[in-house]
């Protein structure tokens, strides 16, 4: 069964510089971070973005290796979960 | 201005002005409180900043502060407070600041911090040593002129007799000539253009520009210092040319030796006098040079014996070097200690030369 | 990298700040320091004082945003930033001239420095990053580490008998009346960034627009000081840091 979720915004990740700290995911407040099971050249893991993205910018705010752009649509977008 | 009798303090505050030094800061000590207290009445009118500092390390933080933004600063104390000062000199010398500190010390027993230094790293402090008020004037406008041309802090070996002695001298601009533009002095003008500046001991530059770092910075750091020693030793000798005693002090105990020299040159005793006026770089060559004829070489000094290292070091084993000097704090207007006078001076000189001054 | 998103949209936040010249750091996985950076670049951008801004840095790992950002700075010594921004300021009243130095460097060797900075009224502000270690040299305790911390001199945690207590800064410098604004924030978490953010961009507004000494201290993660994962340090900032320094504006507004 497939869901459709309204994403408002999406982000764009540096997944290299990352250092896998994981305090976006705790941050993200619809919850559509998680850490990836693939590591990144420096050995980190990573974050995933999934459809739900309100763009509220606060992954970018608390992380400390600069790794996020954030994007807001104009018009909020219905993407598969 | 036309020649008038001002104390040394004063003089210097003058002179420094006159250099157009902006930015003064110090700790009251005594012989150096006079200096900061002029400094505290003239800068005002001459629309520069006198702070009474909380600490002396402070004082000469905010001197360091105040030179790197490209204003000529100075600070000063007497030795107990210029050991204080150490990290921050150390510090300048090797971020490349420069600013004037004024040692009105007690006495000469800070000749080893002078040239010495207590810092960390390696650099080296220029000192100049006047024998009075007219040659501090001099040396004051000196200073800052060094300090600018070869970015680096540098010294005045000063004490009580500099610091309250009345002299009439005339204190006008001195100018040693033309200096290059401050354009590495922080101003905040440049951010946001890709070329801001940075004043920092490791030097590692921008990300996008990333600088020599610590140890080349400080190799290129270590050869301005070799370059200042070569070009900038200053001395006065009188009557060496066929002295055999050669008789070596510095500041304002050469005055005393002058006198003491021209006393036994009357009696046609063959002694000829030598002063450093850089402590450092320490004229080692002239020296050697002045005591070439010599038997012997005294020195005399007012502590334990520190500028005899350097006289040895010149004569390098030829010649006996003899200390004639001893501890006394009575240059430091403190009112304590026992008053060295010509006279005592003279037997102890005499002495030495009828024992045949054997080290 | 992730690619850019197909759908039309606005970028609504850039990864780096205002006068930052790259992201790349060493500074360790979930420290604080850099999100801290962040707000005073986007403060000084978002005032318009690129032009005029000078930067004084202690001693510490946040030191490394002297290479980062694109501002004129001075790297100074331990604790002295406040008498060398008093300098360069005094010399130039033009510019606005803050210090960004760290607990160790404010609380334990600065102290003086900072507070007669702000006796003085000295128009500067100082950003006080408070981990509540020494973490460049490993992680020792400072004067601001709290009670029950461990720390590579304290292992057993900080203990009263034997330590003492730790040091409120931003209080006592509130407690002067050259001080004209004082306040704590944190960077634990999206909501404490921002009021941090404005605490920082109203001391700068007031000490470049000549009002008086302005303080901002900031609660920032040292996950590796800690002794813990990278993930638990915000909690630890809100669940013991905040205890002994709670956040908020102290003094002005």
């Amino acid at each position: 069964m497939s869901e459709t979720v309204v994403s408002r915004g999406t982000v764009t990740i540096d997944t290299e510089r990352c250092k896998g700290c994981e305090l976006c995911i705790t941050a993200c407040r619809p919850g559509v971070l998680s850490m990836s099971e693939a590591v990144n050249a420096t050995g980190y893991r990573f974050p995933l973005l999934s459809p739900g993205c309100t763009a509220c910018r606060a992954c970018r705010d608390v992380c400390p290796d600069y790794c996020f752009e954030v994007f807001r649509f104009d018009t909020p977008v219905s993407e598969q979960a | 201005m036309a020649p008038g009798l001002l104390q040394g303090s004063d003089a210097v505050a003058r002179s420094a002005i006159a250099a157009g030094c902006s930015f003064f800061a110090g700790y009251p000590m005594l012989p150096f409180t006079d200096l900061l207290e002029a400094m505290a009445r003239r800068m005002p009118s001459a629309g520069g900043v006198c702070m009474n500092a909380e600490s002396e390390i402070e004082a000469v933080n905010m001197v360091l502060g105040a030179g790197a933004a490209g204003a000529r600063a100075a600070t000063g104390s007497c030795g107990q407070g210029i050991a204080l000062m150490q990290e921050a000199i150390a510090e300048a010398a090797l971020n490349e600041v420069p600013f004037v500190v004024f040692n009105m010390a007690r006495g000469q027993q800070d000749y080893f911090q002078a040239t010495r230094g207590g810092g960390w790293g390696d650099y080296r402090t220029l000192c100049l040593a006047p024998k009075d008020v007219a040659e501090a004037v001099e040396h004051t406008q000196l200073l800052f002129h060094l300090a600018d041309q070869y970015r680096a802090p540098v010294t005045m070996y000063g004490d009580y007799l500099i610091s309250h002695t009345y002299m009439s001298v005339s204190v006008e601009p001195i100018d040693f000539g033309p200096l290059p533009p401050k354009d590495w002095a922080l101003d905040g003008s440049l951010g946001g253009t890709g070329k801001s500046r940075q004043i920092w001991t490791w030097a590692m530059g921008k990300a996008d520009a990333p600088g020599p770092g610590p140890d080349l910075h400080w190799q290129r750091i270590a050869g301005k210092f070799d370059q200042m020693a070569g070009a900038e030793q200053r001395w006065e000798s009188f009557s060496c040319d066929d002295a055999d005693t050669v008789i070596v002090s510095f500041g304002t105990a050469a005055p005393f030796i002058e006198q003491v020299v021209s006393e036994l040159r009357d009696e046609g005793v063959r002694a000829g006098c030598f002063r450093p006026i850089t402590l450092w770089p320490f004229p080692e060559s002239a020296l050697a040079d002045a005591a070439r004829h010599a038997s012997r070489v005294l020195v005399f000094e007012v502590n334990a014996g520190q500028m005899i290292d350097d006289v040895r070091l010149s004569i390098g084993g030829r010649i006996p070097v003899v200390p004639v000097g001893r501890v006394s704090i009575d240059f430091s207007g403190m009112r304590q200690g026992e008053i060295l006078t010509i006279g005592w001076i003279r037997d102890r000189v005499r002495d030495l030369l009828a024992e045949g001054a054997i080290a | 990298m992730t690619t850019a998103p197909v759908s039309p949209g606005r970028k609504v936040a850039d990864a780096l700040a205002p006068l930052q010249i790259s992201g790349e750091h060493h500074l360790c996985p979930g420290c604080g320091h850099p999100v801290a950076w962040r707000l005073m670049l986007e403060a000084i951008s978002e005032l318009g004082l690129e032009r005029r801004a000078i930067g004084v840095v202690g001693h510490g790992c946040y030191t490394n945003i002297v290479s980062l950002a694109d501002i004129d700075f001075l790297q100074c010594l331990h604790g002295r930033a406040p008498a060398v921004a008093t300098g360069v300021k005094r010399v130039r009243p033009e510019t606005a001239v803050f210090t960004i130095q760290g607990d160790g460097d404010v609380a334990s060797e600065g102290l003086a420095e900072v507070l007669h900075a702000a006796a003085r009224g000295e128009r500067i502000t100082t950003i006080m990053l408070n981990n509540g270690v020494f973490g460049d040299t490993g992680g020792q305790m400072t004067a601001a580490s709290v009670v029950g911390q461990r720390t590579k001199t304290s292992l057993d945690g900080r203990d009263p008998g034997d330590h003492g207590y730790p040091v409120p800064v931003a209080e006592l410098v509130a407690a002067l009346p050259g001080a004209v604004y004082v306040a704590r924030g944190a960077v634990n978490n999206a909501g404490s960034i921002a009021k941090t953010k404005r605490y920082i961009k109203r001391a700068f507004e007031l000490s470049a627009g000549g009002e008086g000494f302005t303080f901002v201290e900031v609660l920032t993660m040292c996950p590796t000081g800690w002794f813990l994962p990278t993930a638990d340090g915000p909690d630890y900032i809100a669940e013991t840091f905040e205890k002994t320094f709670p956040i908020g504006a102290l003094k002005g507004s």
